[in-house]
């Protein structure tokens, strides 16, 4: 690192000790965030462990998952399609795509953390949706990096611990079935969805991929279903990007789903 | 399994770490943003009909069209997602047991 870049990363608190005149009382705040927000997706690890076994996955297995694929929507995504008797390589390939929107937030925290050398590989495995939420919900640099790399750890942590106990627990039981657990994971996506439907067009999106797929089951391998749904959010998404609210369709209906 | 585990571990890891590497204007396109931001829509709702909606290469309609329900249900009332999933299984248990 070159005196200029000290000197930058030394200049930079004091300019914004102007912003933040409180740095401690800022600092207790975020960090009382991390661990509340680590906390709560402890929830989602202990459902991920209990669906991950009850879809077959072994206790190491699914904990491997946690510890390095790291990424909710993803990893469930991936047991789900096991767990319907989908290939286990459709079920890789259904969580990356689903991985595909952690490239967008990194773009985003690479622009506020500025890692370089080792931190980089750290700071790219801790970007989920959690750390990036916080961090850009955060006022200044410093508060935003403090935000993302304690959110990130006290969600590794929680995530990873979480994830054990509910592999172990569900390994225990005899048959998920009788506890319902297999409606687990449709639960679990719908939750993890719903704040995504906001417009229209996420509606029609979601519509449309469930009824292709629900209409290909009976004539292709279990998983690929799935797949197809992917080809309707591309179509969705190569359409004309010009305001789509604003489209002037005549066969629209009065946005019922304006809310 | 532990290939397809590893693929997808290494795909979601390159994902991530791709974002710091590449300059911006090459990720950002306005097209690739806008599929980004309709690919979890479009595959989650998709396992949510396959997973609640089929068995094997069969469409069938049983308890756990109930759980998906009262999951609809609990998220509409903002419950916290461990409710969510909870009334999902609960309603599905129950409607075995009824059934």
């Amino acid at each position: 690192m070159s005196d200029a870049d000290d000197l930058a990363a030394d200049a930079e608190p004091d300019a914004e000790l102007r912003l933040e005149p409180i740095w401690p009382a800022t600092r207790r705040g975020v960090l009382r965030d991390a661990a509340g927000v680590g906390l709560a997706t402890g929830a989602y690890g202990l459902s991920f462990g209990a669906i991950s076994s009850a879809a077959g996955l072994s206790v190491l297995q699914t904990c491997v998952l946690s510890l390095v694929m790291f990424t909710g929507g993803s990893q469930f995504a991936m047991v789900g399609v096991i767990g319907g008797g989908g290939a286990a390589m459709t079920g890789a390939a259904t969580a990356v795509m689903l991985g595909a929107r952690n490239a967008f937030y990194a773009v985003r925290m690479a622009g506020v953390l500025d890692v370089r050398g080792w931190r980089r590989p750290a700071a790219a495995q801790l970007t989920i949706d959690e750390s990036t939420a916080m961090a850009v919900a955060r006022a200044t640099a410093r508060s935003s990096k403090l935000a993302f790399w304690a959110t990130g750890s006290s969600v590794y942590v929680w995530w990873n611990l979480a994830t054990l106990i509910g592999a172990l627990s569900a390994n225990a039981l005899s048959n998920p079935r009788v506890l319902g657990l297999d409606a687990a994971a449709p639960a679990a996506f719908l939750a993890l969805m719903s704040p995504r439907l906001r417009s229209r067009e996420p509606w029609v999106v979601a519509l449309t991929a469930a009824a292709v797929a629900l209409i290909s089951v009976p004539f292709v391998p279990t998983g690929v279903p799935v797949l197809f749904a992917a080809g309707i959010a591309v179509i969705g998404g190569v359409r004309p990007v010009h305001d789509a609210s604003h489209d002037a369709n005549p066969d629209a209906n009065p946005d019922k789903d304006a809310r | 399994m532990w290939l397809a585990i590893a693929v997808g571990c290494v795909g979601c890891f390159a994902l991530k770490f791709v974002g710091y590497s590449l300059p911006r204007r090459v990720i950002e396109q306005p097209v690739v943003k806008h599929i980004a931001e309709l690919l979890p829509v479009a595959l989650l709702t998709a396992l949510i009909a396959t997973q609640t909606f089929t068995t094997g290469h069969h469409l069938q309609l049983d308890a756990r069209a109930a759980g998906l329900v009262a999951a609809a249900i609990a998220v509409r009332l903002r419950a916290p997602f461990l409710v969510v999933v909870a009334a999902a299984c609960v309603v599905t248990a129950l409607v075995r047991v009824v059934a």
